[in-house]
C-alpha cells in the first residue's frame, strides 16, 4: 500500500482485496526511480589528482594576484600621452587584460575548488508545506496591529498622510524633466511639416555653405546639399534644422527624366533635380546614388528611390517616395528653391496628413 | 611485382626535382611575381610619356583597335555593348585600364577589378589616343596628390563618400549585386581619376564640386587611415555592426555557454 508523507493510505493499487471505492489506478504507474548511485571523482580516489586540484586552485589564485600586480605596473609604464592615441589603446588594453585576468583566475578558482576539491556529499532537503501554523500566523497579525499601535500610524493621521504625500509629490521632478525633452512651447506637429527651405534660399555645398551654379553640375554629378544660411545657425540649432533639410542634388539627361505633371516638371531645372536626404521609413540618410541606373540605395534597410521616375520607391520598406524640393535659378546662375518641400520630408508620424 | 613498383618509385624519384628544388622554385615564382606586381600597381601620376605626341596617340590607336574597339566602336564612337569614349578624357582610360577594370572580363553588374593587362606605357598611349578624340578630364600631377589637410578631407569624405565606401574606406554592397570597393591599396592617383570621372555608377566629382584642393585633402586622408592603425584595437575589417556582431555572437555567446556547462557539470 502506498503512503504520502503524513503517513495515511492514500493511492490503492488495483486488484487489491482493500478497493472499496471506484477509483482505479493502473499498477504500472510510473514509479520514481530514485538518485542515481553516487558516483565518486577522481579527486576522491587518487591522491594524486586530489594534490593536483587543490595545486590548481591555489596556483589559480597567485596568477590573480600576478595580475592584479600586473594591472598596476601597466597603469604606470603605459601612461596616456596627450596627443597621442596610441597611448590610450595600450593603457587601456594592458590594464583591461590585468584586471580581467586577475578576476577571471579567482572566478575560476573559486569554481574548481567547490567541483574538484571541496567535499562530495549529496544530501536531499525535503519541501516542506509553504502555509505556517496557526500560532504563527496569528503571531505575524499580533506584530503588525502592535507596530501600528506602537508607531501610531493609524492614529497620527497627520503624520501619516504627510508621509503618503511626500511619496507621491517624490516622483514629480522625474516627469518635469521628461517633459523638458520635448520641444518647449512649439507644437512638434507644425516643427515636423516645415524646413529651412523658402522660396529664394539658394542651395550651397555641405559643409562649406558655398552656393551651388547649374552650370557647375555635369551630367552624372551629386551635391550634397545644405539651405544657405545653416552654418551660421548655432551649433544645436543647425543639426536640428540640417536634420530635415539635408537634400540630395544631382543632374541627369533631361531625356531621362520621367514626369506625372508639367507642374512636377517644373520643379527641375535642366535635368538637374534636388530630393530630400531623409528615408520616408525611419529616416536614415538616403544618399548611395547610382549615377548609371538613377537608383539611390538607403543603407539602413535598403528601400530603393528611382530617382528617374520622381524617387518612387521600387525595392524595400519605404512607403512613399522622396519629396522633392522644387528649384530654379535666379537672376546670377545660382540654384535657389522655389519653395520647402509640400509635405513633410522623413518618416510618418501621428499628424503627418492633418 | 614488389620489385616493379620499387622500380618505379626510384624511376619516379629520378625524375622529379628534389624537395628543396620545390620550394626554392616556389620562392622564386612568388618573388618573382610580387616584384612584378609591385611595378604595376606603383604606377605613378609621372610616368615620362608625352600624351600630346603623334607617335604615342598612333601606338595607343593601334592598342586601342586591337583591344577595346569591339565593344567602344573603331572610332570610339561607342557600341551597344560600349559607351562612347569621346571626351572622357585620359583620366578615365588611366583609371579603367589601370586598375585592370578594363578590357572588361564578362558582363556583370560591374566591372571588376583584375591583374592589369597592360603595361604603364601601353595604358599611357591608350590614355592619350582617348584624350586626343576631344578635351576631357586629364591625369592629375604628382604634385596634385600630395600634402592635403588631413581632418578637411576627413569632414568631406564622411559627407561625400562615407555613405558608399564606409566610414574606413572599406567599401559597401549597393543594389543588385553592385558595390562600392575599397579604398585601401589605391594608388592616389587612381583614387583623383575615380573622383574625377565617376567610373560606372559612382557619381562625378567635378572640380567645381571638390576642387583639386579639396580632392587632394579626401587622398591625404585615406592615405592618413591607411597609415594609422585604428586606435580602437581588432578592426574586424571595419564593416561594423556586422563583423562584430557575428563575432561577439559566435565566440562571447560561445564561450559564456562553455563555461556555463563547465559550472554545471559534475566533475569527474
Amino acid at each position: 500500500m502506498a503512503k504520502n508523507e503524513n503517513g495515511t493510505a492514500d493511492i490503492v493499487p488495483a486488484g487489491s482485496a482493500e478497493v472499496t471505492g471506484t477509483g482505479v489506478v493502473s499498477p504500472d504507474a510510473f514509479t520514481n526511480p530514485g538518485l542515481p548511485p553516487h558516483r565518486p571523482r577522481i579527486t576522491d580516489l587518487d591522491p594524486k589528482a586530489a594534490k593536483r586540484a587543490e595545486r590548481v586552485v591555489y596556483w589559480l589564485f597567485y596568477i590573480s594576484i600576478a595580475a592584479s600586480v600586473f594591472a598596476v605596473y601597466a597603469y604606470m609604464f603605459f601612461p596616456i600621452e596627450p596627443e597621442n592615441i596610441h597611448s590610450v589603446r595600450m593603457n587601456t588594453l594592458y590594464l583591461g587584460l590585468g584586471i580581467a585576468f586577475s578576476l577571471l583566475a579567482i572566478g575560476i578558482a573559486a569554481v574548481h575548488w567547490g567541483k574538484a576539491v571541496m567535499a562530495d556529499k549529496e544530501a536531499i532537503d525535503y519541501r516542506h508545506p509553504v502555509r505556517g501554523t496557526e500560532e504563527t500566523r496569528a503571531r505575524a497579525v499580533e506584530i503588525f496591529r502592535e507596530s501600528d499601535e506602537e508607531s501610531g500610524f493609524s492614529r497620527r493621521t497627520l503624520i501619516r498622510n504627510g508621509l503618503i504625500g511626500a511619496l507621491i509629490a517624490f516622483p514629480l521632478p522625474a516627469i518635469a524633466l521628461f517633459r523638458g525633452l520635448a520641444p518647449m512651447d512649439q507644437d512638434p506637429n507644425n516643427l515636423l511639416k516645415h524646413t529651412m527651405w523658402k522660396k529664394g534660399t539658394r542651395l550651397t555645398r555641405d559643409p562649406q555653405g558655398t552656393p551651388i551654379k547649374a552650370s557647375e553640375l555635369t551630367i552624372g554629378s551629386a551635391f550634397q546639399v545644405i539651405p544657405e544660411g545653416l552654418v551660421d545657425l548655432p551649433e544645436h540649432e543647425m543639426l536640428d534644422e540640417k536634420a530635415k533639410a539635408a537634400v540630395l542634388l544631382v543632374r541627369l539627361k533631361k531625356e531621362d527624366l520621367n514626369w506625372t505633371s508639367a507642374e512636377r516638371e517644373s520643379w527641375s531645372y535642366d535635368g538637374i533635380v534636388a530630393y530630400s536626404k531623409i528615408c520616408t521609413h525611419v529616416g536614415c540618410p538616403v544618399a548611395l546614388y547610382e549615377q548609371q541606373t538613377h537608383h539611390l540605395l538607403c543603407p539602413c534597410h535598403q528601400s530603393q528611390f528611382d530617382i528617374a521616375n520622381e524617387c518612387a520607391v521600387i525595392f524595400g520598406p519605404a512607403a512613399r517616395p522622396l519629396p522633392q524640393l522644387p528649384i530654379t535659378v535666379d537672376a546670377e546662375g545660382y540654384l535657389v528653391a522655389t519653395s520647402d518641400f509640400t509635405e513633410p520630408v522623413g518618416p510618418s508620424f501621428w499628424e503627418r496628413s492633418k | 611485382m614488389r620489385k616493379n613498383m620499387s622500380d618505379n618509385k626510384a624511376q619516379r624519384r629520378r625524375g622529379r626535382r628534389g624537395p628543396i628544388a620545390s620550394v626554392a622554385l616556389i620562392l622564386v615564382g612568388l618573388v618573382a611575381t610580387g616584384g612584378a606586381y609591385a611595378a604595376f600597381s606603383s604606377a605613378s601620376a609621372n610616368a615620362a610619356v608625352d600624351l600630346t605626341s603623334p607617335a604615342v596617340i598612333e601606338e595607343g590607336q593601334k592598342l586601342f583597335a586591337a583591344n577595346c574597339a569591339t565593344c567602344h566602336g573603331q572610332q570610339a564612337q561607342g557600341t551597344e555593348n560600349g559607351p562612347s569614349l569621346i571626351g572622357v578624357g585620359s583620366a578615365a582610360v588611366d583609371f579603367q585600364v589601370g586598375t585592370g577594370r578594363m578590357p572588361m572580363q564578362m558582363s556583370g553588374p560591374q566591372a571588376e577589378q583584375k591583374p592589369v593587362q597592360f603595361t604603364d606605357e601601353q595604358t599611357q598611349a591608350l590614355a592619350a589616343y582617348v584624350a586626343s578624340l576631344a578635351p576631357g578630364p586629364s591625369i592629375p600631377t604628382a604634385s596634385q596628390l600630395e600634402g592635403g589637410n588631413v581632418s578637411n578631407g576627413g569632414e568631406l569624405f564622411r559627407i561625400n563618400c562615407a555613405m558608399c565606401h564606409n566610414v574606413a574606406g572599406a567599401g559597401g554592397a549597393l543594389t543588385e549585386g553592385k558595390y562600392a570597393p575599397e579604398l585601401t591599396g589605391v594608388a592616389a592617383v587612381h583614387v583623383y581619376e575615380a573622383m574625377l570621372t565617376g567610373p560606372q555608377n559612382m557619381p562625378v566629382f567635378n572640380d567645381l564640386n571638390l576642387t583639386p584642393e579639396e580632392k587632394k585633402d579626401i587622398i591625404s586622408y585615406l592615405s592618413y587611415i591607411e597609415e594609422n592603425p585604428s586606435a580602437g584595437g581588432i578592426q574586424l575589417s571595419n564593416l561594423g555592426p556586422v563583423s562584430e556582431g557575428l563575432f561577439l555572437w559566435i565566440f562571447g555567446l560561445g564561450a559564456i555557454v562553455a563555461l556555463t556547462v563547465w559550472i554545471t557539470a559534475k566533475s569527474n
